[in-house]
């Protein structure tokens, strides 16, 4: 049996009275691929957050390697966090330093490696996501679909156990989005770690991940593989794998009655 | 009336509230920079230097003409007060007590703040909006540790050198005017400046009041920016109160400052 490297167990959370989940479970084994899915604001970046212990459960937990994250202190979070890369959705490169210094920096802050050692590390990481001609460029130099690779080959810069991904395809041509879908199943297998992609990329999601998680209405409303999901009839699932631009997910935001509103208007 | 008194009082009651509040939040982000101060103190020291060269040697620019132009009004504003009265080799005097006493540590202040200060803000402001101060979390390294406490100390630090920087060439900008072009003497000019200006009761009065503008003018910049909305507007918005808050609390210090010094 694979071992889950994380668990999320009855988890909720809000912000303020806005209740974001509703008692959510998921399992994240070992060496898998795992895609998280949903509409805009269903709060998946947020459970990526709540897996890196930057936000705090109202009820339930999360457990990474066993250990439940919003119960460490201080040092137990950045020990555990040193477990974890994180893609940020727009790669979240430090500006004032340099690609190699970008990579560079976990490795300087975290290990006490001579500076040659580190410099060979950070050109292999660099090669392994194709940018080590590019390591003395700075980040505004980068295209988007280069700053997200970087930003990969810093989120790996230490090996982790985990890689969490935040919509690593927002804004990406098709050519880099293909360069990124084989990265992250490349380095998930190579490395031996477990990923967690945020998404709603149905395309590319399906087309490399080995789970499917669907979260809506502050629940998981479906969950299986891509093959599952793509021939499931639930209408939730058939709406969001088909792009139909009405269903259970309405494409009206709440309103009131349309044409009393406009007549209200001319009351004006 | 009793309902418009009523929402008026609460929207008071609301603001007091509100700055009670961002007062503690700004008091316990002072508290964890000085207490993250000592987590690697020679890796601080050498981002402290780094930050340095952005917040002290990236202002001696606007901070030094400034200086020269404000040297040479008061020559020329002294010059024609104290020889109606027949004593214009006094404009030395008046020069560098202006400058060491007032003058040097609160216009390098208010620089220091519309220069370095809003720097410093929309710096960190935009590090949180996209997202590199979570990055930083999220690589387990503290970035009050990494980021906001040598910026702090590199504010501390710079300003008094600023302010000594600042008296000595508005100094040397009233000389130019007062000797070489309204004929002052040359001797006298220095002579009565050295024996009006005493080291403990002027220049170190004045180091102090720098030193304590710097911790006053770099927490709001860095407390403005940390606390700033992740967005455009909330980072503009900051940026701006840098600036407002910098002055007024400079000039605020000042006077209290002040007071306390001639009452010593």
């Amino acid at each position: 049996m694979t071992e889950n490297i994380v668990e999320i167990n009855n988890l909720s959370f809000g912000y303020g009275s806005r209740r974001l989940h509703k008692g959510i479970n998921m399992k994240f084994p070992r060496g898998k691929v795992v895609a998280i899915m949903g509409g805009s604001g269903s709060g998946k970046t947020t459970l990526l957050r709540l897996i890196g212990g930057q936000l705090k459960p109202t009820h339930g937990e999360v457990k990474v390697t066993g250990q439940i994250v919003h119960k460490q202190d201080r040092p137990g979070m950045y020990a555990l966090r040193r477990k974890m890369g994180m893609l940020f959705q727009f790669g979240a490169l430090f500006t004032d330093l340099s690609v190699y210094d970008n990579v560079a920096f976990p490795m300087r802050e975290h290990t006490n490696l001579p500076e040659s050692m580190i410099r060979d590390l950070v050109l292999m990481k660099l090669n392994a996501v194709g940018l080590r001609g590019a390591h003395k460029l700075m980040p505004a130099e980068l295209s988007g679909g280069m700053a997200r690779r970087v930003a990969l080959a810093r989120a790996i810069a230490l090996d982790p156990s985990i890689i969490m991904y935040d919509e690593p395809f927002a804004g990406l041509d098709p050519i880099s989005m293909g360069v990124i879908v084989n990265l992250i199943r490349n380095l998930n297998d190579v490395l031996g770690a477990t990923s967690i992609v945020v998404t709603h990329d149905v395309h590319e999601a399906f087309s490399f991940v080995d789970y499917v998680y669907f979260v809506a209405d502050g629940v998981v409303a479906a969950e299986g593989t891509p093959e599952e999901l793509h021939a499931s009839q639930l209408p939730f699932v058939h709406q969001f794998v088909h792009g139909d631009v009405d269903g259970p997910v309405p494409f009206h935001y709440a309103a009131p009655d349309y044409r009393q509103d406009l007549l209200r208007a001319a009351h004006v | 009336m009793f309902k418009q008194t009523t929402k008026t009082l609460r929207g008071i009651g609301h603001r007091f509230i509100d700055r009670i509040w961002r007062l503690g939040t700004a008091a316990r982000f002072v508290w964890r920079i000085l207490r993250r101060s000592s987590d690697n103190p020679l890796r601080l020291i050498g981002l402290t230097v780094r930050e340095m060269y952005a917040t002290g040697v990236l202002s001696l620019v606007i901070i030094l003409v400034s200086a020269l132009f404000v040297g040479m009004v008061l020559a020329l504003q002294g010059y024609n007060t104290l020889q109606r009265y027949g004593s214009s080799e006094a404009a030395g005097v008046l020069v560098a007590l202006s400058l060491v006493r007032e003058l040097g540590p609160v216009v390098t202040a208010l620089l220091f703040a519309g220069r370095a200060g809003t720097a410093i803000t929309a710096e960190i402001g935009l590090m949180k909006t996209t997202e590199q101060l979570s990055a930083m979390e999220m690589m387990a390294v503290n970035p009050i540790a990494r980021v906001i406490a040598p910026r702090f100390w590199a504010g501390v630090i710079s300003m008094p050198l600023l302010a000594a920087m600042f008296s000595m060439v508005g100094v040397l900008g009233g000389y130019l005017v007062a000797v070489p072009l309204l004929g002052i003497d040359h001797g006298a000019f220095w002579s009565q400046m050295q024996t009006s200006v005493d080291f403990r009761a002027d220049i170190v009065n004045g180091v102090i009041k720098s030193f304590v503008f710097g911790i006053a003018c770099t927490i709001i910049a860095l407390f403005e920016g940390y606390d700033a909305p992740p967005t455009a507007e909330g980072v503009s918005r900051a940026t701006t109160r840098t600036v407002v808050n910098s002055s007024l609390a400079v000039l605020g210090l000042d006077f209290a400052l002040t007071s306390f010094m001639i009452s010593v």
